[in-house]
């Protein structure tokens, strides 16, 4: 068999993982890319639209070849479901950023609902002391509104992991469950 | 039973006994005190074997699965006791055996306190446990434990761990037991595609140069009847890995010898002149691949694999056939063509005749005076008619055992492959033994790997197995010495030892013994251990500096294969 080239070289990748809620699940799926020196980006762990299960999205770095074969360890996991991945393109996603930013400059500059219809972002809060600004995009964009607003020196800055959609108009994991529950029945008749 | 109030000490024993486990290899300790007076009540219906360390009773619990195909079954305290577990789940998980493991673990209220005997073991065994759970209330044991034996023992086995604190031991709950049949994350095994069985069988029918490689997946799927009928109808020879040992037998006449490092010459050298490679229940090691970019060009890839994560991992297959070796084989030989392939079998003989010239005439037919490890190996075989069961220890014996023994029966060869564990050998064979009651079981281990668990002796003779315990004594560390002469200028660091009497130390177990230094009395001294009821421990010495050949040197192609130095 041959070997793409594209295979072979480093790109952005979306893992995405369906798993029961068991502790300790974390673990095992982050030793697999700790295991092989692969670095994770951004991990976001939460429940997905059916209950007990979870959804991990996890970015990495690496080339093709290197992510089908660690897909294939972390669906080895007996608590995992289905994992899946995906390049940049292939998904919609999104990371949310807050930045707290101290009042008077801004208030001085007179600047603050531009940057804000600019970019994109809504304010969250504004106390006397502070305002703090959210916006959700891609890590560029939030970077961008970042080093503008940083002109005001941000005080505290945090920026998530990332969320991601499939181009699927249905999310497939109800249908998966109900073939794997009729497989598995089937299996031990 | 139903509706019984008992502590979860007792239901851990009963879960036990639902799972048809017989025996039991153990080690007490604090937080392990309530499950242990529990079993005290269930003697009668289950053994429990006191190993003098820990890592005994792991080493033992998987020989115990090798031999028989059940799970072994561990016990151990929390802390010092668990921690002494690692190597040998980590040597089962890299082999693929079914074993299950209950370390106790401090009270839940305890827990990440640093409490005295505290060690996170769920923590640390997760890379190295196909599952593990930590129990922390009584009525959770039941659903547990069947759920450990069920992931142990279906699919692509492994090593499970159920970690249990003492306050779970204690705790009551209603009795009742399910076993496991299905979890809704985990596909054992798929259902064998058949339009992949299709095209597998169209390339096979079509190959000149056909070479079968059978891995350890056809012992655990019981396919050994499978492969034969496969094999015989196409005529394809077959070379075994280390764990595929024995699902053959030797003297078989399409058994083409061992593949890997130290393999035969001719599955090694052929590999790279086959047109097509069929490779069942095994996994592309890289002691059997060599350098990867060299290996098997000429040859399009069938791979017959339980586990989907194995298929294109080191060799992109071109076929690949994920389920079970059994029902794989089956389906492949009902599709397949008779056919044979006397000529390309001739290459073989051709490699072997070689090969014995070279090689293994000299290794069992010496002339030198020094002893060789394969005349001795050779002779255990013979002496009981290639029917008994060989436990390895691992380094250069290890090489010289899985050349020379001779098998007729499957599950037949305990060795630690994937790991390669000194020290496993001596406690495997008392796992061995105790599974196969009735059979020879031989214990073979070099003087270094002997002494890392030689405390066995005290299981060994406490429980009156009797075990033929050969120690192959040369004074080094072979292997290392092996590879310090070819390729370090015999620059010999650290390799040499200064032994102990063994024949003292096992008398002083109360196990007989003999050592012999000289030919002559080599088959006297083998004879009398064989004929001798009950353990006995046969030290030989043995050549220094002998080396293990045929060697594909590492980061070397297996057809660059050396016979010698």
């Amino acid at each position: 068999m041959q070997v793409t080239k594209e295979s072979k070289m480093k790109q952005e990748f979306i893992i995405t993982v369906y798993s029961e809620n068991h502790i300790g699940l974390l673990s095992r799926i982050t030793i697999i890319f700790t295991r092989r020196k692969v670095n994770i980006e951004s991990l976001t762990v939460s429940e997905s639209a059916i209950k007990g299960i979870f959804k991990f999205t996890i970015v990495i770095e690496e080339t093709k070849e290197q992510v089908i074969k660690m897909v294939g360890q972390i669906e080895k996991q007996i608590d995992v479901l289905k994992a899946f991945y995906h390049t940049n393109d292939e998904v919609i996603y999104q990371e949310i950023a807050l930045y707290k930013v101290p009042i008077e400059p801004i208030y001085q500059s007179n600047s603050i609902e531009k940057i804000a219809r600019n970019a994109g972002a809504r304010i969250l809060e504004i106390t006397r002391d502070y305002v703090v600004i959210e916006k959700t995009g891609h890590k560029n964009e939030t970077q961008a509104l970042f080093d503008e607003l940083n002109k005001f020196k941000v005080m505290q800055f945090i920026r998530s992991g990332r969320v991601a959609l499939t181009r699927d108009p249905i999310e497939r994991l109800s249908e998966f469950l109900k073939e794997r529950d009729a497989f598995l029945d089937s299996q031990n008749e | 039973m139903e509706n019984k109030k008992i502590p979860g000490s007792e239901a851990v024993i009963l879960s036990l006994i639902e799972e048809n486990v017989d025996i039991i290899f153990g080690y007490p300790g604090g937080a392990m005190i309530p499950i242990y007076d529990s079993l005290y009540d269930y003697n009668d219906k289950i053994r429990h074997i006191l190993t003098r360390h820990e890592q005994g009773l792991v080493h033992a619990a998987d020989g115990y699965a090798r031999v028989t195909g059940k799970p072994g079954v561990c016990f151990a305290t929390s802390g010092p006791g668990a921690t002494n577990l690692v190597t040998g789940i980590a040597n089962a998980m890299l082999d693929s055996i079914p074993m299950v493991c209950f370390t106790g673990q401090v009270g839940s209220p305890l827990l990440g306190t640093d409490a005295f005997q505290e060690s996170d073991l769920i923590g640390i065994t997760m890379p190295i446990t196909k599952w593990s759970y930590q129990i922390t209330k009584a009525e959770e044991v039941p659903e547990a434990v069947a759920k450990a034996f069920y992931i142990a023992q279906t699919g692509r086995p492994g090593p499970v761990l159920i970690d249990i604190t003492k306050d779970a031991q204690m705790g009551m709950l209603d009795w009742k037991y399910e076993k496991c049949t299905k979890i809704r994350s985990y596909v054992p095994e798929a259902p064998v595609d058949i339009l992949k069985i299709e095209e597998a069988a169209n390339i096979i029918d079509k190959a000149k140069k056909p070479l079968l490689l059978l891995g350890q997946g056809v012992i655990i799927g019981r396919a050994e009847n499978e492969l034969r009928e496969f094999i015989e109808k196409t005529g394809v020879p077959a070379a075994w890995t280390l764990l595929g040992l024995s699902a053959l037998p030797t003297e078989h006449p399409l058994n083409v010898g061992m593949l890997g490092m130290h393999g035969n010459y001719g599955p090694n050298l052929l590999t790279n002149e086959a047109d097509v490679i069929i490779a069942v229940g095994m996994r592309f090691d890289d002691r059997v691949t060599g350098k990867v970019s060299s290996y098997a060009k000429k040859a399009k890839i069938i791979h017959l694999e339980i586990d989907p994560s194995e298929i294109n991992k080191i060799v992109k297959a071109d076929v690949a056939v994920i389920g079970n070796s059994k029902k794989s084989l089956q389906l492949l030989t009902d599709k397949v063509k008779e056919n044979s392939h006397d000529e390309w079998i001739k290459e073989f003989k051709k490699c072997d005749d070689i090969e014995y010239k070279k090689v293994i005439e000299k290794d069992i037919h010496p002339t030198k005076p020094g002893l060789t490890m394969g005349e001795i190996v050779r002779m255990a075989s013979e002496k009981t008619n290639h029917e008994a069961i060989l436990v390895s220890d691992v380094g250069q014996h290890q090489m010289i055992n899985a050349r020379y023994f001779k098998f007729k029966h499957t599950r037949s060869h305990v060795s630690s492959g994937g790991l390669g564990t000194m020290g496993f050998g001596l406690p495997a064979s008392m796992g061995a033994q105790m599974g196969m009651p009735d059979r020879t079981v031989f214990s073979v281990s070099g003087d270094g790997g002997f002494q890392m668990t030689i405390q066995e002796l005290g299981t060994i003779e406490q429980n009156k197995l009797p075990i033929k315990i050969i120690v192959l004594n040369n004074n080094f560390l072979g292997m290392v010495r092996q590879w310090q002469q070819l390729f370090f200028e015999k620059r010999y660091s650290f390799t040499k030892l200064h032994n102990p009497n063994f024949i003292m130390i096992a008398k002083g177990y109360g196990i007989e013994g003999n050592k012999v230094d000289k030919r002559e009395d080599l088959d006297a001294a083998m004879q009398k251990m064989i004929d001798h009821d009950g353990p006995y421990v046969l030290e030989v010495t043995i050549e220094k500096e002998d080396n293990v050949f045929p060697m594909v040197p590492a980061g070397a192609s297996v057809s660059d294969v050396m016979l010698e130095p």
